[in-house]
């Protein structure tokens, strides 16, 4: 197999590219294009939602997880004398009903909601990646079985399903992340057997075939990588729509018990306020969670624009 | 065509079996049994017993599910464990609410997001569809409960206009004798469904102004407003028909968060409440009831997709 051992890396895609290029323009200009992943990175920059999407992210993530090492806060311990403070010189954001800090609050909570949120889109990807591969190469009977069960389990929406599990078992916040992402890769594997079916009718996979490559070889090897564009731009919709299902789970009471803090938590408590006009237990929570959800939909954009300018720029 | 459909409904019966086997198992997988759960930790063996024999868990759980299907094909989903009533009657009495509830707000926000498409797609690049994105995409990543926040605290509490708690009538009739409280449910979900609308409603008007049929229709000398209304717009009609099928368990996720926020007495809230009380053949029915929805949803997307579109053939 050492024949071919590029015949997957972005090198030899981009090869393959300039020289069909050739081809068809007869002659005329052929300019350095660089790898393909250069030229989505170079596509990327250009659009500036993305970048405000990355840097959107970078800072919360720097104030989630750095933050707490400058603003010293008890999270732990409630204090009653201090509940619904608002916004004053010791607490910037106020206090909440149990007398936390909320700006402290929002950094320990959006730790764990970004946390989950990469993790189950990770595992999610991941499982529905292979999954979808599988299917989409065996085709015929493994197919149809395969893709049934992705049918049933879609038939279900995840917060419903969410919700009966819960009340069969009382998560940890790995138990949560196996829940969630178990309940979501069902778009990637939707996805990724839709490109298999016509990825795997190409001839270098009929090469490969011919060379004597076994079947896992040539879905790892050649199917998967040959499918990244789609998978990372789904990925990147995973974190998003994960800390959403997370924050509906949160605020409905179906995730991890108390004093464990959570964006949607903190919303579902604060909304009991509303009409007591304590607004800062209420927006920031808000306010965070739709920054991040907005940041991730604005690089998932951004990305499937710049993968698909692999396909129109030629 | 009749095979397609043929094969398609096929499909659908497989999902919906698939369906009724997850929402059955489940219940079974609760640690130290489902009659421990609803009659308390301190009942006796005798008292256990009979529980089981009284809900017929005393015998194999194969047998159980093969007597659950019996009465499913009968129409009988079970007596609920906690209120005094069948689940039948449960689902008879909510049912109507969720279907003004839901019904609405899928016919508002196609009613919105088409013209409003239209608009964007026509104004493409420029403010007002620049506008209508960013409003779409902050009410896209938003989780629904939010949105209802937002719009509870500004309409119910600030200016108080419309009341932040559903009517709370015993049935539709008097419910809509309340028409005040049902503006911001409504009007909530509406938002929800619509941004999940909206962003499909542009690209499809985008596509279809670039069709052949809109340059003839232009160099035939009709009105812009006409090619707008009679070639735009009900060619951008064909794809709402997919988007309102397929959508269908987003919007009743969407429902049973909305439900819950606003009390609003339908079968998410009774979802909820059961789940919170280990009523398990409410949240069978109702999962069942839910995933039935998907399935018929996507299957009518499918045919009435192929039946409106002639270009489509199987």
């Amino acid at each position: 197999m050492a024949l071919l051992p590029a015949a997957t890396s972005p090198e030899w895609d981009a090869l393959a590219t300039r020289e069909r290029a050739d081809e068809d323009s007869e002659g005329g200009e052929v300019y350095q294009q660089g790898t393909v992943f250069q030229l989505v990175f170079r596509t990327f920059t250009k659009n500036k939602l993305a970048i405000i999407g990355v840097v959107i992210v970078c800072l919360l993530v720097l104030f989630c997880f750095v933050g707490p090492l400058f603003y010293h806060t008890d999270q732990v311990d409630t204090n009653i004398m201090q509940s619904n403070n608002p916004p004053s010189g010791a607490n910037l954001l106020g206090t909440d009903n149990n007398g936390f800090d909320i700006l402290g609050r929002l950094m320990v909570g959006g730790q764990s909601s970004i946390e989950i949120g990469l993790s189950v889109a990770i595992l999610a990807t991941f499982l529905g990646v292979v999954y979808g591969a599988v299917a989409g190469y065996f085709g015929k009977v493994v197919d149809t079985v395969m893709m049934r069960i992705v049918d049933i389990f879609l038939a279900i929406p995840v917060v419903f399903l969410f919700i009966f599990v819960s009340t069969i078992i009382t998560p940890t916040t790995w138990l949560l992340i196996l829940l969630l992402a178990g309940l979501s890769w069902l778009a990637p594997a939707r996805l990724v057997r839709g490109e298999t079916l016509s990825l795997r009718t190409r001839e270098y996979v009929k090469a490969v075939k011919v060379m004597g490559g076994k079947s896992r070889r040539v879905v790892f090897r050649h199917i998967i990588p040959n499918a990244i564009g789609t998978i990372i731009v789904n990925a990147t919709f995973q974190v998003a729509d994960a800390i959403l299902v997370l924050a509906v789970l949160q605020y409905l009471g179906f995730s991890l018990p108390f004093p464990h803090a959570s964006w949607g938590e903190m919303l579902s408590q604060g909304s009991t306020f509303l009409s007591d006009g304590y607004w800062w237990e209420v927006y920031p929570a808000l306010i965070a969670i739709i920054l991040i959800v907005v940041a991730f939909n604005f690089i998932g954009d951004a990305l499937r624009d710049s993968f698909e300018v692999r396909l129109q720029e030629r | 065509m009749t095979g397609y459909i043929i094969r398609r409904l096929g499909q659908a019966i497989v999902v919906v079996l698939g369906v009724t086997m997850i929402a059955f198992f489940l219940e079974h997988l609760l640690p130290g049994g489902i009659a421990r759960a609803i009659i308390g930790s301190r009942a006796t063996p005798q008292q256990i017993a009979l529980f089981n024999k009284a809900n017929g868990l005393d015998s194999p759980v194969w047998y159980q599910y093969w007597v659950f299907l019996g009465h499913l094909v009968h129409g009988n989903l079970g007596f609920s464990y906690k209120q005094n009533r069948s689940v039948n009657s449960i689902i008879a009495n909510d049912l109507p609410r969720d279907l003004m509830l839901v019904g609405t707000s899928l016919v508002l926000a196609v009613l919105i997001a088409v013209p409003v498409g239209v608009v964007q797609a026509v104004k493409r690049n420029r403010g007002w569809d620049y506008a209508g994105t960013a409003v779409s995409f902050v009410l896209y990543s938003m989780p629904s409960y939010a949105l209802g926040l937002i719009l509870i605290g500004l309409v119910a509490i600030k200016f108080r206009i419309f009341p932040a708690i559903a009517p709370q009538g015993a049935s539709v009739g008097a419910m809509l004798a309340h028409p005040s409280g049902l503006v911001l449910p409504i009007a909530t979900l509406t938002l929800v469904t619509y941004a999940l609308f909206s962003r499909y409603m542009r690209s499809a008007a985008i596509d279809s102004l670039a069709q052949d049929y809109i340059r003839t229709a232009r160099a035939k000398g009709l009105s812009e407003k006409l090619v707008l209304w009679r070639h735009v717009l009900r060619n951008s009609l064909v794809p709402v028909t997919t988007l309102v099928g397929l959508s269908l368990p987003a919007v009743l996720t969407a429902g049973l968060v909305i439900e819950q926020l606003f009390n609003f007495q339908g079968l998410g809230l009774e979802y909820f409440t059961a789940a919170t009380t280990y009523d398990f053949p409410v949240m069978v029915g109702i999962t069942l009831l839910v995933g039935l929805a998907t399935v018929v949803g996507n299957l009518l997307a499918d045919l009435t997709y192929a039946i409106l579109d002639p270009r489509v053939r199987y």
